[in-house]
């Protein structure tokens, strides 16, 4: 009955932390070269209606697949990715220079570690697709598409798009496939309220749900860090309504928002790991206001980085979705229990001491709602020092508890 | 005191026995004295294999009998489910419908490695709205002597299940009572294998101690059984003397 010690876990998560190796296409764990598929999943002529309204047409998708589908489609998980996420899983993108995403060249997808042959989410056993969300920036229809209708990027004249039209999509995807039934949908973050709506909105359609780092809805102080994070774009000179393609675009007011989510994505713990009150790369301090800390030298890169990549207006609608949704809200007029008992999966939550974004209470909430139903309920706190970016971090941990759950339940 | 001296040994110790009978309203376990001296003489020159002899548990005896306690196909809950076996087990051979709760993190991870539902929490903070009667048994194995709250979680327990299952070391058992009446120690043992710095069990109560809370919390025994030198019986009237863990199924008679 004893807890481990605090000290000895945080110590291994920083070890961890320290061998994180990076596969290169051709190891063997490794799902090697991936090539992005883009399909027309809504015409011109059929709109897909959308939960707040309106309507949207056409909309294309980009997804990825790994593995190989068997011959009764019983082994296809669904991968759900989190705000700056994108289909591109694992590997190595084939297609990244001519595509121009050349920070796909440097590294391999988001959850390369976690997807592969041999790894937790075995690709010689499971076939996985992953698919862009609607509003994004890469490959499936977002704001920086043209709109048919002004014959320019959508810009702010794209609707707003919501968790659960984007699960619609992801079913209508499915269709197009001949996946009728998934053996496992799995996402962390915004992520896994897409794995959470799919337990609510298919029911029927989904035999395990796993959900990390992420529960029934949004807390006031992530609303609260999203509100930031738009205002610094939205007042970005740049900005100009959102009509700024072609020109510089609000880079500063994205770089900021990134900054903000970087903060949010760790820990107080974290923090002082990482960097301390360590000096960057000097020994005194020079009373400016340039970098002097090694913390903001991580975030300047890391919002530098983010501005080659992301698109502001994809940032302000994702974000957006992730304020609205709302389980309890959206299937059981405001109560979670009658919301949950529509869920027919097995269920696992995995919440991360120290994420304060999502925190284990919300998401212990969650499992709580589902086990008040009598559905069968896994809920698992990690004890890390790494805040929400735990569940891209503690592989160790993560890894066994998804390869149990999906292996053995 | 004159006429003391004229009494035998044996019958001062019949008295003293009566006493204690009287004081201690305990005719569950009417000694006699020479099993008395049979019982500390036993404490005195058993050698510590002898005991360990005697200790022979059946591995986890209790799981045997709790499978055959739960009808098949029903709804359980396994409070401190540990690493999932007793629930893996049930689910087996029982086909129940089975939910776990454990605190601690690497039982966690365990009970998922054996396809067991399991909820990390802590009961102590209780079970918040699992609706009244949704579970058929709810279970606390070895459980209940290491929770802060044990009343609220008994209370919890029959009042989210029809039945109740729970099962305890006996802090009476004679050799503990010895060890620690004679022996001046907190006993180390089979049931009791932790030193007193280092233990979960901060609860500890007798099985008479869980009678008087039952009979006066209105909570009906319908079963016992005990696991008491090395064999698993039915509960005795005397087993608060020799039982060395016992298990009741328990079920609110309000």
């Amino acid at each position: 009955m004893a807890r481990p010690p605090k000290s000895a876990t945080s110590a291994r998560s920083a070890e961890k932390k320290t061998e994180k190796e990076v596969k290169g296409p051709d190891h063997p764990r490794s799902v090697g070269w991936t090539r992005p598929q883009r399909v027309r999943l809504i015409s011109a002529t059929c709109p897909f209606h959308l939960e707040a309204g309106g309507s949207i047409a056409p909309v294309d998708v980009e997804f990825e697949t790994y593995g190989r589908l068997n011959s009764d489609k019983s082994n296809v998980i669904l991968i759900v990715h989190a705000l700056s996420g994108d289909a591109h899983v694992a590997g190595w993108d084939a297609e990244a220079a001519e595509r121009g995403r050349k920070w796909r060249t440097r590294k391999p997808g988001w959850w390369d570690e976690m997807v592969g042959p041999g790894e937790p989410l075995d690709t010689e056993k499971y076939f996985f697709v992953c698919a862009n969300v609607l509003g994004s920036c890469y490959g499936t229809t977002g704001p920086l598409d043209p709109d048919p209708d002004a014959g320019k990027p959508y810009g702010l004249r794209f609707p707003l798009v919501t968790v659960g039209d984007w699960a619609k999509l992801q079913a209508l995807l499915l269709d197009h496939l001949g996946i009728e039934r998934l053996f496992a949908v799995i996402g962390g973050s915004l992520g896994g309220q897409q794995a959470l709506e799919w337990a609510l909105a298919f029911p029927e359609r989904v035999e395990r749900v796993i959900i990390l780092a992420s529960s029934a809805r949004l807390s006031p102080q992530g609303l609260a860090f999203n509100a930031v994070a738009r205002h610094a774009i939205l007042s970005d000179p740049n900005f100009n309504n959102g009509d700024y393609y072609g020109g510089p675009g609000p880079r500063e007011g994205l770089a900021a928002a990134r900054m903000l989510g970087h903060i949010t994505y760790l820990s107080d713990e974290a923090m002082y790991r990482k960097f301390g009150r360590r000096l960057q790369g000097k020994s005194a301090p020079e009373f400016s206001f340039g970098i002097e800390f090694e913390v903001e030298s991580y975030l300047a890169y890391q919002g530098k980085s983010f501005v080659e990549r992301f698109d502001a207006n994809a940032y302000l609608y994702i974000t957006r979705a992730m304020d609205y949704y709302d389980a309890a809200r959206n299937w059981g007029d405001g109560d979670l229990t009658a919301a949950c008992s529509r869920i027919r999966s097995r269920v696992m939550i995995v919440s991360f001491s120290t994420d304060w974004l999502y925190p284990p209470r919300e998401c212990k909430e969650l499992a709580m709602a589902i086990c008040r139903n009598g559905r069968p309920i896994t809920y698992v706190m990690i004890p890390s020092a790494y805040g929400h970016d735990a569940f891209l971090v503690e592989m160790l941990e993560l890894g066994r508890l998804l390869t149990d759950f999906l292996s053995k339940s | 005191m004159a006429g003391d001296s004229r009494k035998t040994k044996s019958d001062r110790l019949t008295e003293i026995l009566r006493l204690w009978a009287s004081r201690y309203s305990a005719p569950l376990e009417n000694l006699s004295t020479d099993k008395l001296v049979g019982l500390i003489e036993r404490f005195l020159t058993e050698k510590p294999e002898q005991r360990a002899r005697r200790r022979r548990a059946p591995g986890r005896w209790d799981h045997e009998i709790i499978e055959r306690i739960i009808t098949p196909g029903s709804h359980v809950l396994d409070l401190g489910c540990g690493s999932g076996e007793l629930l893996e087990r049930l689910v087996r051979s029982r086909s129940v419908r089975g939910q776990g709760i454990e605190i601690d993190p690497e039982k966690v991870y365990e009970c998922v490695g054996r396809g067991v539902s399991v909820f990390q929490s802590d009961l102590d903070e209780g079970l918040p709205g699992l609706p009244d009667n949704s579970f058929d048994f709810v279970i606390l194995e070895e459980t209940l002597q290491t929770v802060h709250q044990p009343v609220k979680v008994l209370a919890e327990m029959l009042r989210i299940g029809r039945r109740g299952v729970v099962s305890f070391p006996n802090f009476a058992h004679w050799h503990i009572r010895l060890e620690l009446g004679l022996g001046g120690k907190m006993p180390v043992n089979g049931s009791l294998p932790f030193p007193w710095y280092d233990t979960p069990n901060i609860h500890l109560c007798s099985l008479e101690d869980f009678m008087i809370w039952a009979g006066r919390a209105g909570v009906k025994i319908i079963e016992g059984h005990v696991l008491a030198e090395g064999q698993v019986r039915p509960l005795r009237e005397d087993d608060n003397l020799f039982a060395e863990e016992a298990l009741l199924v328990v079920q609110n008679g309000r």
